[in-house]
């Protein structure tokens, strides 16, 4: 029975080598663990980081398809700058110069005069858009609600549009003005 | 004439592999960019057209219209056949791949020896581009990658010596017959450590996450390739990919039985799936392990370059050498 010798054989020499794995193992291994030891072997670790990401291929995705969707933004957003009139048409500015003095990036120029009607008014009201650091204190400062940071956060600027004049930032507000008036009355109780 | 006919039927098998394996390329880019997203709570690329199907063909056509650029002080000549010398062995290789039964375009008698040469050459084109780049960052990719191929090469190499102990032959095609009779004599059972040592090798041969130190983007910035723009580097990138696609169907057809039906051998259900062509079970075979790359990519951090040679000399290589004593016992005794 030549079969039978060698699978004697074989499993004689397959014992050996699991003898000389043992010995090997407590001499080059002294402080690993069967344990950690079966962990290693199979890979245990790793095939639980697979199972958390392949969990998450099937949960639903976070994101938010920007053009199309929006994240819901504060009331407090301070996006662009605008400057607002009041609702005959009348500009709020009066030119007292508060924001001027109060601005910490030194972005707001204001000149002004008086007017036929004895009113002072800005001749002249242009922001460094580019030196505006979007703080916030300006409109703290205005005591007529006039000049305010809208929640307008998409837009662009370049060396072209880069000093806002009074006819921009007016034009702003006309075109915001549902919007700002919506967020200061949203947030009036904490104004 | 015969020999006409011969070069003829040559080139359209040729084409009919290649053909496919390009765009197969081209859209697993796309899969790996949606699975990784997938698997990082996203969505991956969505606009250009229906779930981002065009994605691909818009980023081939950016490829094609960017500027070649050459830097100043590299050696020209090395520096554009070097590309071409990392994406023409990755497509050789697939000469001898049969994707059914009979289905190849050379039945070599030594398939599994001309696969290894080919895989190694691609290694050539890695080192000369990092060399004639001129760039710190390129010599030192190319360096590392050339380091970490030829040692998992030794890996790879025993772990199909396991396979071929245990079908008896080097033919390709041959190995996979070999595997026949039920799902339980495909040799991803007998042959266990060597699949997995294989399949670690494989992801280590193709430079892919976690062993991707060769790119390692946050050390080296994009390791050989990184002078490169344009075709240039479309090149390296398919090379890349199709080497990719290349080991996920190796190991379909040396530890998964190639294109046999895992029905085999059962009652009832063999028969039932008796029309479905052999090409079908071995694509879908590759594709578990075209899409265990990406998810191993999006799960594991980058080895430290140390620990990944640990790996390979000190553990992946002991583990080979000894299953193959293991297996001569085994084949001794009878039992495989």
């Amino acid at each position: 029975m030549i079969l039978h010798n060698d699978l004697l054989i074989a499993v004689a020499l397959l014992a050996l080598i699991a003898i000389i794995l043992l010995i090997l193992w407590r001499v080059l291994a002294p402080g690993v663990t069967l344990i950690n030891m079966i962990k290693r072997f199979t890979l245990w670790e790793l095939l639980v980081g697979l199972s958390i990401t392949g969990s998450e291929f099937f949960k639903r995705k976070k994101t938010v398809q920007f053009p199309e969707e929006k994240t819901p933004k504060s009331p407090r957003y301070r996006g662009l700058l605008a400057l607002r009139r009041y609702a005959n048409g009348e500009e709020r500015c009066i030119g007292c110069k508060l924001c001027e003095a109060v601005c910490p990036a030194l972005a707001i120029k204001i000149e002004s005069e008086q007017r036929e009607d004895g009113t002072r008014r800005t001749t002249r009201f242009d922001i460094d858009a580019f030196k505006c650091i979007h703080c916030g204190l300006c409109e703290q400062a205005c005591p007529v609600d006039s000049i305010v940071l809208t929640d307008e956060s998409n837009y662009t600027l370049d060396r072209e549009t880069q000093i806002m004049d009074k006819a921009t930032l007016l034009a702003i507000g006309d075109r915001c003005e549902s919007k700002i008036a919506r967020n200061l009355e949203e947030d009036s109780d904490y104004r | 004439m015969d020999d006409w006919i011969f070069l003829l039927t040559t080139v359209l098998k040729s084409l009919l592999v290649i053909v496919p394996l390009l765009g197969a390329v081209a859209y697993y880019t796309w899969l790996e960019r949606k699975v990784i997203g997938y698997m990082q709570a996203r969505v991956g690329p969505n606009r250009t057209g229906p779930r981002g199907i065009g994605q691909p063909i818009a980023d081939a056509l950016k490829l094609l219209f960017k500027e070649l650029l050459i830097p100043t002080k590299s050696n020209t000549f090395i520096f554009l056949i070097a590309p071409i010398l990392s994406l023409a062995p990755a497509i050789a290789a697939w000469a001898v791949v049969p994707f059914a039964d009979g289905w190849v375009v050379a039945d070599v008698n030594a398939g599994v020896l001309y696969l290894f040469a080919m895989t190694s050459l691609g290694a050539y084109g890695i080192l000369m581009s990092g060399w004639a780049s001129n760039s710190r960052y390129a010599f030192l990719g190319a360096m590392r990658s050339a380091a970490q191929i030829i040692s998992y090469e030794i890996a790879m190499g025993f772990a199909l010596v396991g396979v071929l102990m245990a079908a008896g032959s080097m033919n390709m095609s041959a190995i996979v017959r070999a595997q026949s009779g039920s799902i339980l004599h495909w040799y991803f059972l007998p042959l266990m450590p060597m699949f997995v040592v294989y399949w670690i090798s494989a992801v280590a041969e193709t430079n892919r996450a976690p062993f991707d130190v060769a790119e390692g983007e946050s050390e080296i910035v994009a390791g050989f390739h990184v002078e490169y723009s344009g075709m240039g580097f479309a090149l390296f990138f398919l090379a890349e990919y199709a080497n990719m696609i290349l080991v996920s169907l190796l190991a379909a057809l040396f530890f998964l039985g190639g294109w046999l039906s895992p029905f085999q051998g059962v009652a009832v259900i063999e028969p039932l799936f008796a029309f479905v062509p052999g090409i079908v079970w071995l694509l879908l075979k590759t594709g578990i392990f075209v899409f265990l790359l990406l998810w191993l990519r999006a799960t594991f951090p980058r080895y430290r370059y140390d620990q990944l040679m640990q790996l390979g000399w000190k553990v992946l290589i002991p583990i080979t050498i000894l299953w193959i004593f293991v297996e001569g016992i085994l084949i001794l005794g009878g039992v495989l």
